[in-house]
């Protein structure tokens, strides 16, 4: 049964894109933080996505999941703005916010959101055309 | 007399298996839409059906002629069906998967994939009709 592997790619492309939605969803929530518990502004966060080939050796891989490989940080230099009377102001009375770009960020969450939304549907289409395959040769 | 009975069937059942496979074949380019350097792979259905009925060889399949050398598993998808997909616009991360081609493609496989279901149902109530006399 080839068309049961559907399940694993596409189960394993929506659990790598609502890891990116999760980050984003982080990225977001941090956009304006001024500095996290070690003392740094919060540095925006990049999953990369990496193919996991699923078939058996030496057979050509027709089945290719995706798995998170791993998670980046954005090393650019934050936001600086001038705000003397801040708590967190340094010496020259700047602040220094999270490096996220929240244009970025929501274009990031669309994509992802879409992508989640078609795997989805690659699953229901393949449940409905397995459910089919089993009600085979009973006259339906 | 049985196997002539079920050689219709036989037909529609590598066709049903290559349209599984190519379902999952286009599942795997979904899945992969946005993994950076993934290539996308098409089947030549035609292609592949004609090889795996027999009614040609495949033109890279290994030959097996001499005692030592091993033969090709039977059964086995060769890479000639596969095949790589030309992208209609690049793209920075050198991924080739083309959204839209892949939703069409995928419907359209859905669709064939019921039609060759049907067929097979179609087949069989028929049988089972001639065998009934009814």
């Amino acid at each position: 049964m080839s068309m049961l592997s559907i399940f694993n790619v596409s189960g394993s492309a929506v659990s790598a894109q609502s890891q990116r939605l999760n980050v984003v969803a982080s990225n977001l929530a941090n956009a304006d933080t001024v500095a996290g518990p070690d003392g740094q502004a919060y540095k925006a966060r990049q999953v990369v996505f990496q193919t996991v080939p699923f078939g058996q050796a030496g057979q050509p891989a027709t089945a290719a999941g995706v798995q998170v490989s791993q998670v980046t940080e954005d090393q650019t230099a934050g936001r600086r703005v001038l705000d003397p009377k801040h708590p967190q102001a340094d010496a020259d009375g700047y602040v220094t916010y999270s490096n996220v770009n929240a244009v970025e960020e929501m274009v990031n969450m669309i994509s992802a959101s879409r992508s989640y939304q078609n795997n989805l549907e690659v699953m229901n289409t393949a449940k409905t055309l397995l459910l089919k395959t089993l009600q085979l040769g009973q006259g339906g | 007399m049985m196997d002539r009975l079920t050689d219709t069937l036989n037909f529609q059942a590598q066709a049903l298996t290559l349209r599984s496979e190519r379902q999952r074949l286009i599942a795997s380019n979904i899945a992969n839409a946005d993994t950076p350097g993934y290539v996308a792979r098409e089947m030549d259905f035609a292609a592949a059906l004609r090889e795996a009925t027999g009614a040609a060889t495949p033109g890279n399949q290994m030959l097996a002629t001499r005692p030592g050398h091993i033969a090709p598993a039977a059964g086995a998808v060769s890479e000639a069906g596969l095949k790589y997909a030309t992208p209609s616009q690049t793209n920075l991360d050198r991924n080739t998967v083309d959204m839209d081609r892949e939703r069409a493609a995928f419907a359209d496989n859905a669709v064939h994939y019921e039609a060759t279901l049907r067929f097979i149902n179609g087949s069989v109530r028929t049988m089972l009709s001639a065998i009934t006399g009814q």
